[in-house]
């Protein structure tokens, strides 16, 4: 069982005792631990299930790569699954819990699966869930939703903060150990800007637990001396608790700093996401510890050798009393070393190599530690625990040669550099035949911008395995870096290392080599995911040659640690299956991040009310104080009706759409586009781009246009007014503001860059209130300024001058037939204007109406709404608007492509009103089928419904659509069929899509 | 995640501040062109491994749309120039060939 | 005459920065050929500033000149001169190929002190605003989050932000958001 020990725990501050709580229990730790070497000082091996079969597992790493320790972490609205216990910092209060069990950690359940482990091999729910159909939806499918996944879901909304930062820098370093402080050296020596990111709390990673000694010093007082040096510089700036997640294109790098994990609810902000662009790239981001697959590998006891010495050198913690070795490299044997002159037990380093000599060894041997050379494990004896080990000979097929008793395994397979940053931006790997690893091939690095290199690898992330090469070629990286980005390299030598003597590592893939398929069904690869030796080989044996095709199928580094402990040995098994080299079988793809972040960091601030932003019209306040309904129109927020007390929605459309009608109705129009179009080719462009002719619009009047795009479809409409000879104003949709100004622009700039003219989008410059019905003219007059009456200001025309003592321009034009007035005030005043007709218009009965009863209004006259009518497919000449384009012009946006024959076949749905025989409302988007069946036993689609309203004033549903041959069948009967299973139609006559005052009485006044 | 500076303000515009504009260099067919003519322009792209020529736009800040010959595999920038330029400048083809002597160049 | 009212009517926020809504600040937008004297002459004589370089604000007691683009320029002055001036500019250029409009309404101002700024903007752009990129006098326009914005340099420690109006809201809290004390970047 794991405890605390007397002495040791270099990270400890023991003066400062935790509290802190697992699966309700209340445990004790010291500042400086992490949560798994707490939970280990509590004898808490055991800290969850696995995936696939729920497997007892325990803490098997000490860093990033653990795949076993995850848990839930927090409560309530800091509540967050699957964290990773050996990363997580402990604090007074924390609450943690285990997951993937039922009813309890010790007791699951879902174990059965395990039992039944040789019945769900690789591909098992493939093969599985195929047949019978019915047994996927009512047996497999509930049983899966209920076992899947890790965590549960938090439920309530996220208490904390995030923020993004952009940075730039010359040179970002990643990883704050040795390596990564000699490249900051060795960097800003070179004199530019340097970033060093550390994702851990301290500085120096694993060199002072493997006891390096580094220019004469401990490693740890050169740690601290360099980290003071580099503090003191200017061009430097450290951070710790940051990682490095993904390097992407031209030096795009994200880092992710967990700036309060450890401090919950201390008013910072809890992740901070860095968005950062560095000229150049160190990754001084280490190795990571292989397991050996032998079999019972994955029993919680049995640890990576490195992580047991972690644990017993950084917090004082030792896994067991008695700790099996087993190993293929020297690097192993410190961890022996180390257990015993903790004081306590190690029966036997088990090592692979047929021989061992090196200085390591006799170190061990002087320790009196027993070395069976040429052996391997058997087996791991044990359930929920370690009790002992089989021992064999490697060479052989697992007979057992011994049983050691032992409560902990600290298991060895050799290191493998972290690639992954190196990789994510498609820097290559060349397989090392010496350390059977994967590193950067540096002569195939990330390129930039400009086709440079811009990331160089440090330390044993380089392949560099002794600390002499790490501080050498990090050194090195540190000065490439500052030389790719402008600055010198400096000529100081790199710090100096005491010489290591190891001997070579063997390459042990699966132990014993001979296995048997009893002991290949219990050698585990991916611990988190389930996935054994004996899967990986059926896979090769099923005909998956491609490594990504046999993780997929197998699942092998699937899981959240994304197969950092598993991957190499995974294809190692796999290009022995299929007879290949290992490079021949190469990696899956790493992609970012490198270990995952948090939602909230990726989301940033934009949550809450700064999820995007939503655009206000000068009036907005009003309308939501007024309790209107808003509805989004782009990103703008319009009020879609104004219920009165007691109203619904439907019954004050229908009064706001009678009242404009009657009296008076005010509509807040502020979000229409308005551009300006200036210069001596004005004319010229506009009826480019419109589809009329612009170019002979008179200064003073207004005429309605339409836009195509070059495919001949129509984009938009609008009113455009001429200000002056040189000047025309256009009106765009709401939503067509941002995207026409753009459009125009780019016809000016790429296309007719030689016309002189200028746009300029004065959208916002305007709040714009149309005053419609027919009071309106009083309205106006009351206000008083310009003169509006009929003769001064007709149809189509506009006029500048003041209203109620505001500049004001108004616009005679109408989307309701009704007598109206568009009138466009500045922004600041718009409010202001707005109350003063809602004060005065009271007389005349005014109400304001919203965005429906716009609709209402506009589809009562037949109108069309870009969006309803138009979906991208439809060209002017389908709504009937030939009126609109001219024949005159030779040449318009989408005039070559209206010439198509597909454009000209007179097939093409065609616009018409529809009148529901008995006054329903027919529902928008209904489809419009043919009489009878056609040849497969169908009815076929004719036409849809575009738009289709309730119309008070009618007392009717009223419906525009687009009909095949629609305008030649003016008075017949088509049917619209329901989808409310009934089989049930509704039949509604083709009519004049003008409902209301057809001859125009009502705006002619 | 590019980054491409703009001719005309000289910023070294983020991608999020730029909007993709598709191949540059499309010659427009307006009445009189055949069907052939106006599909090719409409929708004939290409989609070459290696030099290419697109439009940008810098939209989040001088508006201006420019044009940037770059390499689809490797994200190299090899200019970025006037949108005004209806086939690539003379300096532009030779910075690319400095690059990529082997690139057939702009046809 | 009503009285006019600025989009967030001076709202204030104190975090590791202040930021403050500047409110009713005249702006004239102004379109023509940089290369053409009359034009700089025009501009410069409205102003009293000199015609600004490439990404450069120029100021002259009420007025600013500053550079939007390679054809473009926006003038700020006092908010109850600006539709006069636009008039006066517009009457100047006539006869020339230029486009100048009164743009006062359709913005949001913000001023926004404090040593710290460059780290409450580093939250927000994808700009470099380091000490080194982004200078007194300079205007960079880019997003602020997910808004279009202008922001110039007035002098080390304070900086105008600048976004259309109908985003006002958005870009006060997102500001605000940004500067939230504790949210420091301690570089």
């Amino acid at each position: 069982m794991s405890t605390r020990l007397a002495n040791g725990g270099r990270l400890l501050n023991k003066s400062r005792a935790l509290s802190f709580k697992f699966n309700g229990r209340n445990m004790m730790g010291y500042e400086g631990d992490t949560l798994a070497s707490a939970l280990l000082a509590n004898g808490q091996v055991m800290m969850g299930r696995s995936f696939k079969y729920h497997r007892p597992r325990g803490v098997v790493a000490s860093g990033g790569e653990e795949p076993n320790a995850l848990l839930g972490l927090g409560e309530g609205g800091r509540f967050e699954p699957n964290q990773r216990a050996t990363t997580t910092e402990l604090f007074d209060g924390l609450v943690s819990a285990s997951q993937n069990h039922w009813p309890s950690l010790e007791f699951d359940v879902g174990a059965i699966n395990s039992k039944l482990s040789r019945f769900m091999p690789a591909g098992f729910y493939y093969k599985t869930f195929i047949h019978p159909r019915a047994a996927w939806k009512h047996l497999f499918e509930p049983i899966i939703r209920k076992a899947a996944g890790l965590g549960a879901a938090p439920k309530d909304r996220d208490a904390d903060r995030y923020e993004y930062t952009y940075h730039h820098v010359d040179v970002l370093i990643i990883g704050g150990g040795i390596a990564g402080l000699a490249a900051a050296k060795s960097a800003a020596a070179g004199g530019v800007k340097v970033m060093l990111v550390e994702q851990n709390a301290h500085w120096g990673g694993r060199a002072p637990v493997d006891g390096a000694v580094i220019d004469d010093m401990p490693a740890q007082d050169w740690i601290d001396a360099t980290v003071d040096e580099l503090s003191a510089l200017d061009n430097v700036t450290l951070r710790t608790r940051m990682m490095g997640a993904g390097v992407y294109d031209h030096g795009y790098v994200t880092c992710y700093e967990r700036i309060a994990d450890h401090t919950p609810g201390d008013g910072r902000p809890r992740h901070r996401l860095w968005r950062i662009r560095a000229g150049h790239t160190v990754t001084a981001t280490g190795a990571i510890e292989r397991p050996l697959s032998f079999a019972g590998n994955d029993i919680p006891g049995v640890m990576l050798a490195a992580a047991v010495r972690d644990y017993a050198v950084n917090w004082g913690v030792s896994v067991g009393d008695r700790t099996v070795v087993v190993t293929n490299n020297d690097d192993a044997y410190r961890t022996a070393i180390a257990m015993k002159k903790a004081g306590l037990d190690v029966p036997a380093i088990v090592d692979a190599r047929p021989s061992v000599t090196s200085a390591l060894a006799q170190e061990a041997r002087d320790l009196g530690i027993r070395i069976a050379e040429g052996s391997g494990v058997a087996k791991v004896l044990g359930g929920k625990c370690v009790v002992g080990v089989e021992i064999t000979s490697q060479a052989g097929e697992g007979a057992a040669r011994e049983t050691i008793a032992c409560d902990a395994v600290a298991m060895s397979g050799g290191w493998s550099p972290v690639v992954h940053l190196w990789s994510h931006c498609g820097g290559k790997l060349i397989w090392d035949e010496t350390h059977s690893h994967f590193r950067p091939d540096p002569d195939r690095a990330p390129l930039g911008d400009k086709g440079q290199a811009f990331v160089t690898t440090a330390g044993i992330a380089s392949g560099a395995m002794s600390t002499v090469d790490v501080l050498t070629d990090a050194y090195a990286a540190g000065k490439t870096a500052a030389k790719a980005v402008g600055g010198k390299a400096t000529r100081k030598g790199a710090p100096k290392a005491a010489a290591e003597d190891e001997q070579d590592m063997a390459a042990v893939w699966l132990m014993p080599q001979g296995a048997g398929y009893d002991l290949r069904s219990k050698t585990w690869l991916d611990f988190q995911n389930d996935v054994k030796v004996s899967d990986v080989q059926l896979a090769a044996r099923e005909g998956y040659e491609s490594v990504e095709h046999t993780k997929r199928y197998t699942t092998l580094g699937m899981a959240t640690d994304q197969g950092k402990l598993s991957n190499i040995n995974g294809l190692a098994v796999l290009a022995d299956a299929l007879d290949k080299e290992i490079p021949q079988v190469g990696t899956t793809t790493f992609r970012p991040p490198y270990t995952p972040i948090s939602l909230g960091a990726i989301t940033g601030e934009a949550r809450g009310e700064l999820f995007m932003p939503i655009r206000q019209t000068p009036m907005h306040d009003w309308h939501v104080d007024q309790g209107a309904y808003m509805e989004p129109v782009g990103a703008w927020r319009r009020a879609y009706t104004y219920p009165l007390k007691g109203e619904s929605h439907e019954e004050a459309v229908n009064r706001e759409v009678k009242n404009t009608r009657e009296n008076l109705g005010l509509l807040d129009a502020s979000t229409l586009g308005k551009i300006i179009v200036k210069g001596p080719d004005a004319g010229k462009f506009l009826n480019m781009m419109y589809t009329n002719m612009m170019s002979t619009l008179k200064p003073g009047k207004c005429r309605y246009g339409l836009m195509c795009n070059e495919n001949g479809f129509l984009i938009d409409d609008g009113v455009v007014a001429r200000i002056d000879e040189d000047t025309f104003l256009c009106h765009t949709t709401t939503g067509g503001a941002d995207t026409i100004h753009a459009h125009m622009e780019d016809w000016l700039q790429c296309e007719w860059y030689d016309w002189k003219v200028y746009t300029a989008n004065v959208t916002e410059q305007y709040a714009q209130i149309a005053v419609v019905g027919p009071n309106a003219r009083k309205l106006l007059e009351k206000l008083g300024g310009m003169d509006v009456s009929k003769d001064a200001l007709a149809f189509m025309e506009w006029k500048d001058g003041t209203l109620g003592g505001i500049t004001a321009r108004a616009y005679r034009i109408s989307f309701s037939g009704e007598l109206s007035y568009e009138i466009a005030v500045p922004a600041n005043q718009g409010r202001a204007f707005w109350d003063m007709c809602l004060e005065a218009g009271e007389e005349f009965g005014l109400m304001p109406y919203g965005t429906e009863g716009l609709h209402v209004l506009r589809a009562e006259k037949g109108f069309i709404m870009i969006g309803d009518e138009s979906d991208g497919t439809v060209i002017p000449q389908d709504l009937g608007l030939h009126w609109a384009i001219s024949k005159k012009k030779e040449d318009f946006l989408g005039k070559r492509a209206q010439l198509r024959g597909h454009m000209t076949d007179p097939d093409r749905w065609s616009l018409v009103g529809l009148e529901t025989l008995d006054s329903s409302v027919i529902p928008d988007g209904a489809y419009a089928v043919e009489a009878g069946t056609n040849a497969l036993g169908q009815r076929s689609m004719i036409g849809r419904v575009t738009s289709s309203y309730y119309s008070a004033n009618l007392d009717r549903g009223i419906a525009m659509g687009l009909i095949k041959h629609g305008v030649d069948k003016m008075g017949d009967v088509v049917e619209f069929p329901t989808i409310d299973g009934t089989g049930s139609v509704i039949k509604a006559r083709i009519v004049d899509p003008v409902f209301y005052d057809k001859e125009g009485a009502k705006g002619n006044v | 995640m590019l980054i491409l500076e703009c001719p005309y303000c000289g910023v070294a515009a983020d991608e999020t501040e730029l909007s993709p504009g598709g191949e540059a260099h499309l010659v427009r067919q307006g009445p009189g062109s055949s069907d052939q003519e106006l599909e090719s322009y409409l929708f004939g792209r290409k989609n070459p491994k290696g030099v290419h020529f697109e439009r940008w736009r810098h939209s989040y800040g001088c508006g201006k749309w420019f044009h940037a010959a770059r390499c689809t595999m490797t994200l190299e920038v090899f200019a970025t120039y006037s949108a005004q330029t209806p086939v690539p400048p003379k300096n532009v083809i030779n910075a690319i060939k400095a690059k990529r002597p082997d690139w057939e160049g702009w046809t | 005459m009503s009285e006019a009212i600025s989009v967030l009517n001076g709202a204030t926020f104190d975090g590791f920065v202040s930021i403050k809504e500047a409110g009713l600040r005249g702006m004239i937008s102004v379109r023509g050929d940089f290369a053409a004297a009359s034009f700089t002459k025009a501009v410069s004589a409205l102003t009293g500033a000199d015609f600004p370089a490439v990404n450069e604000a120029k100021f002259a007691g009420d007025y600013a000149i500053l550079w939007m683009s390679p054809d473009e320029l926006l003038i700020l002055c006092a908010y109850e001169n600006a539709q006069a001036d636009a008039d006066k500019l517009a009457a100047d250029l006539a006869g020339e190929h230029a486009l100048v409009a009164n743009v006062s309404d359709a913005r949001a101002l913000f001023a926004m002190s404090g040593e710290l700024l460059r780290e409450a903007l580093m939250k927000l752009t994808p700009a470099n605003v380091s000490e080194d990129a982004f200078k007194p006098g300079q205007v960079r326009r880019t997003r602020l989050a997910q808004a279009a914005a202008a922001v110039w340099m007035l002098e080390d420690g304070s900086v105008e932000i600048m976004c259309f109006r109908s985003v006002g809201d958005y870009m006060f809290k997102l500001l605000c958001n940004a500067a939230n004390p504790g949210a420091e970047l301690g570089l």
